[in-house]
């Protein structure tokens, strides 16, 4: 457990480094958070029927979004780990005493922990104090926001768990970009960062609720606009947790299957 | 201490012509050559010996030194180090080794060189109280006071392989392997490196295995290599008897005065230079001996100086890689 904390550790002091890429990130989530807003905006004024989600819990949705973007994200990752499977470094995390897939997980979370910290608060903060309806609001209830806080957790964790697969991918392709893109536009759309799950059609919400994806982003974000009520929240916190275990259950296998294929050549 | 028996490894590679027209091909249909990158290797290493692993580019150094850190696992054979086989309990025998591989890096790239070494103490978990003793003297032996707080991205290679090495070491392993340790080092860190090796060899009692293309390394460090050649033990010994075999040649170089009369030559001798003033000869001692060659000389020409030099380890090597046509 302890390797786990120091790796975190490392990586986080690591992270904090580079503030003008968080400052510049900061920068980006507002412009995308503005323009997200006057697009859904102009379609809600000119709606014909009342929109499954209200403006304003879309607003709060949008925020937490931009605020927690690399909880969320499945593009945001590790180019050292790549680095390491196709350029054969890999030899010395063989070397090492403790499983690979331990390891490489507390290093991906560490690595979105560390770039969150320095970039949602100034995100949360102005966001809170923008002019009414933009504003993101506190959540409605104390309960709403426990629950809030541990469904982005254990989104996150739940995120960290399907990235894994990514770089499982790497050992067999070893070209991230393949994966990278198909996992990407998969797992961005069907966790709503493109247009929010209440809004897609049924049959597509159907799909989107089947898969993984959605319990990342979508969820935590709507528990805390209300627009999930409290007891569905609890309910949904335990679909996270499985999910959580059966992907990292068939996370070790696959790694440990690709270990044993492993090659690496030369020096 | 370390014994394999037997061990084979095969790589499959996929075989393509260069052009275009070759490559649309690979796209349907692909040819696959299996390379035998080690056939049949066998020995055994006793606890705190320095073996040199010698051999060719491409001989199987580095596959044996993966198959032996259970990193590799072998098509066939046996490998038993401290009683365990490396690829089968790899987490709970990765404790007793430690592993440098010249051409990788195990530093984070970002953090100072002092950051991932604290790191690998928790992943090896190692006391506190023992891991600044053995940081202490790894500091002080290996010269890295003054590096230890930089990035690594900052560091020299050879300031980088310092750490690397430490790094390696941080959990007081039993063996080490060292493969290609010194690639890229300047003569000061070669000798630092080396005479690091020895102490902890010596202090430690670690095995050190090493694999190395500077014959320089493996003299000063090794009583023992293993030479290998296209996947094969060729040569296993001490490396004195190498010499006497191999190493039979020795030049002579003598300096005269002014000599115009042609001069016969000592018996199976061969010219390497010949000036009205020096004259530069190879013989093979098991044919002439070296005092009798100088005799012969010295009564034809008035000798003002000779020297008499016996051949670099590192001729020997490449009649040995010719003798065995590797």
């Amino acid at each position: 457990m302890k390797v786990y904390l120091s790796v975190l550790k490392l990586r986080l002091s690591m992270g904090m480094q580079y503030r003008t890429a968080a400052l510049a990130g900061v920068a980006t989530q507002f412009f995308w958070g503005f323009i997200m807003i006057m697009v859904f905006e102009a379609f809600y004024e000119h709606a014909s029927s009342t929109p499954p989600i209200s403006l304003k819990e879309l607003i709060q949705y949008i925020w937490l979004q931009q605020a927690f973007l690399v909880f969320v994200m499945m593009w945001f990752r590790d180019n050292e780990l790549f680095d390491l499977i196709t350029s054969g470094n890999i030899s010395y995390e063989l070397c090492r005493p403790n499983g690979l897939y331990g390891f490489w997980y507390a290093k991906l979370l560490a690595q979105r922990l560390s770039s969150a910290i320095l970039r949602c608060f100034p995100i949360l903060i102005i966001a809170y104090f923008l002019p009414d309806p933009y504003n993101l609001e506190l959540p409605h209830s104390n309960t709403a926001f426990l629950l809030f806080v541990s469904a982005l957790l254990l989104g996150l964790l739940l995120l960290v768990s399907i990235s894994m697969f990514l770089y499982i991918s790497v050992f067999v392709t070893l070209s991230p970009m393949g994966s990278l893109l198909v996992f990407g536009v998969l797992s961005e759309f069907f966790a709503g960062l493109i247009i929010p799950v209440p809004l897609m059609p049924d049959w597509l919400q159907q799909i989107a609720n089947v898969l993984p994806f959605r319990w990342t982003a979508d969820f935590p974000f709507r528990v805390y606009s209300g627009h999930i009520p409290e007891h569905e929240a609890a309910i949904g916190i335990l679909v996270q947790l499985s999910y959580l275990i059966v992907l990292i259950w068939l996370g070790r296998k696959a790694l440990n299957g690709v270990l044993k294929k492993v090659v690496v050549q030369g020096g | 201490m370390i014994h394999l028996e037997g061990i084979s490894k095969s790589y499959k590679i996929a075989k393509r012509q260069t052009g275009l027209r070759q490559a649309a091909k690979a796209l349907f249909y692909r040819e696959y050559t299996t390379i035998a990158a080690l056939k049949d290797i066998s020995f055994s290493i006793n606890q705190g010996e320095i073996v040199g692993y010698i051999g060719p580019n491409g001989a199987g150094k580095s596959t044996t030194i993966k198959i032996m850190s259970g990193i590799l696992v072998p098509d066939t054979g046996k490998c038993t180090i401290m009683g365990c086989t490396p690829w089968k309990e790899r987490t709970s025998y990765v404790k007793n080794i430690g592993v440098v591989f010249g051409q990788r890096s195990q530093l984070w790239w970002d953090v100072p060189v002092m950051d991932s070494f604290e790191l690998l103490k928790d992943i090896y978990k190692v006391p506190q109280q023992e891991y600044q003793t053995t940081i202490k003297l790894l500091i002080e032996t290996l010269e890295l006071q003054e590096i230890v707080n930089s990035p690594v991205r900052q560091l020299s290679l050879g300031q980088r392989m310092r750490c690397e090495i430490a790094a390696s070491l941080i959990h007081s392993p039993q063996i080490l392997f060292l493969d290609e340790p010194t690639i890229g080092l300047d003569a000061v860190s070669k000798i630092a490196v080396r005479k690091f090796i020895k102490t902890i060899n010596k202090e430690k009692g670690v095995t050190v295995i090493l694999t190395t293309h500077d014959m320089n390394d493996i003299e000063a460090l090794a009583e023992r290599v293993i030479l290998i050649g296209k996947g094969n033990v060729l040569y296993d010994g001490h490396l004195e008897e190498l010499r006497k075999r191999f190493g039979t040649r020795k030049t002579i170089t003598a300096d005269y005065s002014q000599n115009t009369s042609p001069i016969k030559m000592p018996a199976g001798a061969e010219i390497l230079s010949y000036t009205q003033e020096r004259l530069s000869i190879s013989i093979d001692t098991n044919h002439t001996k070296t005092s009798d060659a100088i005799t012969q000389l010295s009564q034809q020409v008035e000798l003002t100086d000779v020297t008499i030099e016996t051949q670099p380890i590192e001729d020997i090597i490449v009649k040995l890689y010719k003798e065995y046509q590797i």
